[in-house]
């Protein structure tokens, strides 16, 4: 070996043929992750792709897409997810700022445990958590008969089985997912910098305004981009408090498959609410400071 | 940016307690109009609670600060109209240069053209002219520095604080620094407090510097009377390297080892004396030649050669350890010293101070 090796370069054929070996166990330690992904990711989606080219005669043909364009409540129903998607992150973000801002600035006992009270209703099951709305909002449920015992309202109003109960049970469901990178990214700002605005000559709400806002934003993007991307495909809330009135695209899926066991067009709206999805992801991550969502790091 | 508008402060009975720990315990402090005075101290010896007292950001328990003649202890900070240099510097990452040094002049309505005009007066200043787009993480820590000095004094505030500021850099770019900074305060003449706890930045830089331990105050001074006239021994510790001999007195005289102190600083008062002894002042020496000094026989134990300088360390007759320091000039005498060797050691009468070590506080 130390012949073919110039004496001008000691080992280096050696060196380097340690470099490849590494390289390939390297990958073979990787190797049943990216299997997984493949059997668990790749393979189904691809089969999606693959179903919602095929027609009612078992052939190849655009049918599934066609129909999209033509049907007047296909684009109803991508009016009201998108309706349903954006309204639910606007009141998260209204909701989801002020409490996060308040968590930050407890001192971290306090915030520890007010973030539990946050983090509680992941740990219960999505349907129970829907369905005990449904009791609560409800013409004879709870909201309604204390209203009208209170003399605040005398006719039940309409809580549930519309627009209001879905975004009632959304934002309820959604809140953390927001609450929790943007509290994160709060927590992240060093105080040193209200202080340096403050002994600029900052008044607190300046100091709010031009220096805490703007370091919050990326947590603030983050959390939208989740609730509403979560949004976008979201079944059980529309489901049960939409009472069959808000009809979501993933609501319309359901049906293609259980009511007209068309798995071709289900498919089909699968593949586009993915492909919309992604498509909102990357300009997202082209037009906004995005690096906590994206995992790209400081 | 001139002296007229420099102001004096001055702190009295400041206390901040945290649980037990004193951060500061019945502070008093006048700072001069336009000086340079360094708080000087361990980690922990409450310098930066002093300061965040200064800028508004503690409440003391108690106490007074007056800047000029105001009474300032119930002001918000953005009230202030102090600059600050913090630790982090603290520069606004969603920022550039020109924004971050801008800030304060915005905030003070001042108009567009001026912020211009100031924001690169103050980069100039600071020798950062041109680097008003460069975005806060392009910059390296002597430059955020930098920003974060000419946005501290862009407003012309009468009063500069910084804590530790250059703590983050390098010892070259460190020791710069702390030249430019002090060509800046001549410039400038804002009164300034600084804050380290390295005391050789704080010799190198202040007009006065105040010692501060477990949050009292234990001697103001200038540079040099600090460090020749330590009021204390945790004054004398904690700046330049001291081993400490104690005194016995009979009628009024000093004396160690039965040989007589010649201390003509002392003053003389009773309670229990120690001599300091810094490693520089020492001077290895002979019985005839150095009859005027305070001499002591000791043996080497070990030598240390450093470059610049050697370290001796050498027994006195009752077992305490000194250290002697001195340069390595061809046919200097520690050239010529061999370990084992009984050695006569001098010191000056004017470099033996003594102090008074039942005393630990400065008398005021
Ligand atoms: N917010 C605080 N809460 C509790 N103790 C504190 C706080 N700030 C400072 N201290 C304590 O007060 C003392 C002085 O702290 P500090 O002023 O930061 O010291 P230095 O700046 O000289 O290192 C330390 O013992 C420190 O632990
Ligand atoms: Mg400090």
């Amino acid at each position: 070996m130390s012949s073919i090796s110039s004496p001008a370069n000691p080992n280096e054929t050696l060196l380097k043929q340690h470099a490849a070996r590494e390289k390939w166990v390297l990958l073979g330690l990787s190797a049943p992750a990216l299997i997984l992904v493949l059997i668990v990711m790749v393979l189904p989606v691809g089969w999606l792709f693959y179903l919602s080219f095929i027609g009612s005669e078992g052939t190849v043909s655009m049918e599934n897409y066609a129909r999209m364009l033509e049907s007047k409540s296909y684009g109803r129903i991508f009016v009201t997810t998108f309706k349903v998607s954006v309204l639910t992150t606007a009141i998260c973000i209204a909701i989801g700022y002020p409490l996060a801002y308040f968590l930050s600035q407890l001192p971290s006992r306090a915030a520890n445990i007010c973030m539990l009270a946050v983090l509680l209703p992941f740990w219960t099951s999505l349907l129970v958590r829907t369905y005990a709305w449904l009791v609560l909002l409800q013409r004879k449920g709870l909201i309604n008969t204390w209203g009208i015992e209170a003399g605040l309202w005398s006719e039940p109003i309409a809580l549930v089985h519309n627009l209001t109960g879905t975004l009632i049970g959304m934002v309820h469901i959604m809140l953390p997912f927001l609450v929790l990178p943007l509290y994160s990214s709060m927590k992240a700002i060093d105080p040193d910098y209200l202080k340096a605005a403050s002994n600029l000559g900052a008044k607190p709400s300046q100091s709010f305004w031009q220096v805490f806002f703007p370091l919050s934003l990326p947590g603030l993007f983050a959390g939208s981009l989740i609730v509403f991307v979560l949004c976008l495909g979201f079944f059980v809330t529309p489901a049960v408090l939409g009472g069959g009135k808000i009809i979501m695209v993933s609501n319309q899926i359901t049906n293609n498959i259980e009511l007209f066991f068309n798995w071709g067009a289900a498919s089909a709206l699968g593949v586009v609410l993915l492909v919309v999805t992604l498509v909102i992801l990357y300009v997202a991550s082209k037009l906004l400071p995005l690096d906590n969502v994206m995992g790209g790091g400081h | 940016m001139s002296q007229t508008g420099a102001l004096p402060i001055s702190i009295s009975q400041v206390t901040k307690r945290y649980g037990d720990v004193y951060a500061l315990d019945n502070v008093d402090l006048e700072v001069k109009r336009g000086e340079f005075l360094t708080l000087l101290g361990p980690s922990g010896s409450g310098k930066t609670t002093l300061l965040m007292a200064l800028a508004g950001f503690t409440r003391p328990d108690h106490g007074s600060i007056r800047f000029g003649d105001n009474e300032i202890i119930l002001t918000p900070p953005h009230k202030r109209d102090v600059g600050m240099v913090f630790q982090s510097y603290a520069l606004f990452p969603h920022m550039d240069v020109a924004a971050n040094v801008g800030f304060p002049l915005k905030l003070r309505k001042v108009g567009k053209p001026e912020i211009a005009e100031r924001v690169n007066e103050a980069l100039e200043t600071v020798q950062l002219a041109g680097y008003g787009e460069r975005r806060i993480n392009q910059l390296s820590g002597g430059q955020k520095q930098r920003v974060a000095l000419a946005r501290a004094i862009v407003f012309s505030p009468r009063i500069l604080l910084m804590d530790e500021p250059l703590s983050a850099l390098d010892k070259k770019l460190r020791e710069h620094m702390q030249i430019e900074l002090r060509h800046l305060h001549e410039k400038l003449g804002m009164t300034t407090v600084y804050v380290t706890h390295d005391q050789r930045e704080a010799l190198t830089m202040s007009d006065r510097i105040a010692v501060i331990n477990h949050g009292r105050l234990m001697q103001l001074d200038t540079p040099r009377a600090i460090y020749d006239r330590p009021a204390n021994r945790f004054v004398a510790d904690f700046i330049g390297e001291s081993t400490f001999l104690e005194l016995d007195t009979k009628n009024g005289q000093l004396s160690f080892g039965g040989n007589v102190i010649k201390a003509p600083g002392w003053s003389g008062d009773t309670g229990k004396p120690a001599l300091i002894l810094r490693p520089e002042r020492l001077v290895i020496t002979s019985r005839t030649a150095g009859k005027a000094m305070n001499l002591f026989t000791a043996t080497v134990r070990e030598l240390v050669y450093q470059g610049d300088t050697s370290l001796m360390y050498a027994g006195l007759a009752d077992g305490t350890e000194v250290t002697v320091r001195a340069g390595t000039r061809t046919g200097a005498a520690i050239e010529n010293i061999s370990i084992g060797d009984d050695i006569t050691l001098g010191l000056h009468p004017d470099d033996t101070v003594v102090i008074d070590e039942a005393g630990e506080e400065l008398a005021s």
